[in-house]
């Protein structure tokens, strides 16, 4: 592919996110007129609290962006292989929790082992809660859309337990775990900015990936069998269901780590609803990045300013935040028919 | 165990089956046209909000049919996405959940303000079925119910009517096992499928009704909570047959309902293990369901 061609496809491919992105801002805008809300207090909020000023920026938009980063890639893994992990909102919730868990006993280490340690419990708690989708979708052919799905009812359930059970604060009052050890908690950029050293290391993974795509025998494997999986299988000898299961545990595992990332970089405890839906929105955020690890980066930036401005939206202007499902809705569907529709 | 618990939970557990019922029927129908509609769960919230709105000032018929219509609206939106547009039914069904949820959200607020919950809902009598309601059991469990869940046991036979016995159920099930060689027969496999999601949609929002005015009798944002997809796996275990979408729908009536015999029990396990108890359940049956009996060959091909 010649240099020009290439800038002409990332043109067009960022045209498409802008299209569909401004499609559904204009939807939103639309039905919040139809039910009678004021838009252009609702709109001026959104910009504001996403774009308004430097703070808000790097210390909403960002810190918004990073876990939608990380989910965002995490389906992208999967999707590249042909499968739909439709249930990143428990595996975040898992990492979340094994954070946690490791993390209130940190107290005594140094942050260098500290961090890695909640960081790589996240990881592997991903990896353990999309296990059984994985062997459903091995063993028994159990589409893991279903199954992934339903785990994300389970996780809510096991998070609100662990909450009021084993993992509660100390004083038992509030559904909530105590706070964890200073050293797991990741660095920020500067005194006052609430931006965390978990948006470099989505940006890590993200380039891990794109190296990992093109440039290794088991990316080119995944996009084979993504792309044709019997093809693969018939044509190229490549055992499917293997390559299959790996993309969706380390699908479930790069998710799990969005959760760590969450609890040691933003909230430092568990709480019920620690994620606002993240989950649902990365599928957005994959579908509008094409499942290319740099365009996800943009995408991911583009909703962690909408998720930004839903909450100044909810605090400036009383539009409940709720809202901003309805342009996540509209931006996946214009995402799909502009890029993903199938050929007659 | 006494008689007087016996009822009381059986009472309880087709209570809570009908909404699922009523869902996986339709989605059973859509399914076997050879399309997966996650929508349903938007279908459902939809259902419930339009019922919980006009039941206010209507009554509940009323509210049925607004939920019925709403239903329709978004099964309508999820076809013309995913089978005019060629999409990815997966991924539009999610989108179209989404888009319902933030749109029934906003409304919400609308409607009843800042709590975004209607709790003041009217809700449907008990109307008793003279003679067999007095059947000992039996009786008060399944025939001292809402009108509602009787129209979820019609719906039954209904289904599998029109599916095994009529020429458009034929049509259907040959658009689900085999589009392309269904429209070299001559079966217009658009329409028919677009027809089938449609009359699925119509009993998503029936079901959201019931939800609202036979179960809960109030409306909050995101009440459905998994319904739908619960439904969805109601049909696999069903195998995609009306009786056997019947019977498992009531299955995990029963599980969800069996958070109340342990409490009746005295049980000191956690309560949250019985909230997740349907959906381990719903694992668990598909694992052991779907191996026996696959579902439709054409299922979630985009034609």
């Amino acid at each position: 592919m010649t240099a020009t061609r290439a800038i002409d496809t990332i043109g067009r491919d960022v045209g498409h996110a802008l299209g569909a992105f401004a499609l559904g801002v204009v939807l939103l805008a639309g039905f919040l007129w139809a039910a009678g809300f004021d838009i252009s207090g609702a709109l001026t909020a959104l910009w504001q609290g996403a774009f308004g000023s430097w703070y808000a920026l790097t210390s909403t938009t960002l810190v918004h962006a990073t876990p939608l980063l990380l989910l965002g890639l995490a389906f992208t893994v999967g999707a590249r292989a042909g499968a739909l992990n439709i249930g990143m909102e428990g595996q975040f919730a898992a990492g979340a929790v094994a954070a946690v868990a490791v993390g209130v006993h940190a107290g005594t280490l140094p942050a260098i082992v500290a961090i890695p340690l909640v960081l790589g419990a996240g990881l592997i708690a991903g990896a353990a809660w999309i296990a059984v989708p994985v062997i459903l979708r091995a063993r028994f052919e159990i589409t893991e859309v279903i199954s992934t799905l339903l785990l994300n009812f389970v996780a809510t359930a096991a998070v609100s337990y662990a909450v009021t059970g084993p993992l509660q604060e100390p004083s038992r009052i509030y559904p909530q775990s105590a706070p964890i050890a200073r050293a797991a908690r990741l660095p920020h950029f500067g005194a006052g900015s609430r931006l965390h050293a978990g948006f470099p290391i989505a940006l890590l993974i993200a380039a891990l990936l794109m190296i990992v795509f093109h440039r290794t025998r088991w990316g080119f494997r995944l996009r084979a069998v993504g792309s044709g999986a019997r093809a693969a299988e018939i044509a190229g000898g490549i055992a499917t269901t293997r390559v299959v299961a790996m993309a969706l545990l380390w699908s479930g595992a790069i998710a799990g780590l969005g959760g760590a990332v969450e609890v040691s970089g933003v909230s430092y405890a568990l709480f019920q609803n620690l994620s606002p839906g993240y989950g649902f929105t990365a599928i957005a955020v994959a579908l509008l990045g094409r499942m290319r690890p740099a365009l996800v980066v943009v995408a991911a930036i583009m909703f962690g300013a909408l998720e930004a401005g839903s909450g100044a939206m909810q605090r400036d202007a009383a539009i409940p935040a709720v809202g901003i499902q309805v342009v996540e809705g509209v931006v996946i569907v214009a995402a799909l028919i502009v890029a993903w529709r199938r050929p007659r | 165990m006494t008689a007087s618990l016996i009822v009381a939970f059986g009472t309880a557990s087709v209570r809570v089956t009908t909404p699922l019922l009523l869902a996986a029927i339709g989605e059973g129908i859509a399914e076997r046209s050879g399309v997966i509609n996650l929508g349903i769960e938007g279908g459902m919230l939809a259902g419930a909000f339009a019922a919980a709105v006009v039941a206010t000032h209507d009554g509940t018929t009323a509210g049925v049919a607004a939920g019925a219509f709403a239903g329709i609206l978004v099964a309508f939106a999820f076809g013309a996405i995913a089978i005019w547009g060629r999409t990815d039914q997966i991924i539009s069904g999610m989108a179209v959940t989404l888009a319902a949820t933030g749109l029934t959200g906003l409304l919400a607020r609308r409607v009843w303000g800042v709590a975004g919950a209607g709790l003041s809902i009217p809700t449907m009598h008990l109307a008793a079925i003279p003679g067999l309601a007095s059947i000992p059991i039996l009786g008060p469990v399944f025939f001292d119910q809402p009108a509602i869940t009787y129209v979820a046991y019609l719906m039954i036979p209904i289904a599998a009517w029109l599916l095994f016995r009529t020429r458009f159920g034929l049509e259907i099930r040959a658009s689900g096992e085999g589009p392309t060689a269904a429209a070299a027969c001559g079966v217009a496999v658009t329409r028919v499928r677009i027809s089938a999601v449609v009359l699925g949609g119509l009993c998503s929002g029936v079901a959201g009704a019931s939800l609202v005015l036979a179960q809960v009798g109030a409306f909050s944002e995101q009440m459905t909570a998994g319904r739908g997809f619960i439904a969805i796996a109601i049909v696999a275990l069903g195998r995609w047959n009306p009786w056997g979408i019947a019977a498992s729908a009531l299955v995990f009536g029963a599980a969800t309902e069996s958070q109340f015999l342990f409490q009746a029990a005295g049980t000191t396990i956690p309560y949250q293990l019985f909230l997740v108890l349907p959906y381990l359940l719903a694992l668990a049956v598909m694992a052991l369901a779907t191996r026996r009996h696959r579902g439709p060959a054409g299922l979630a091909q985009t034609f």
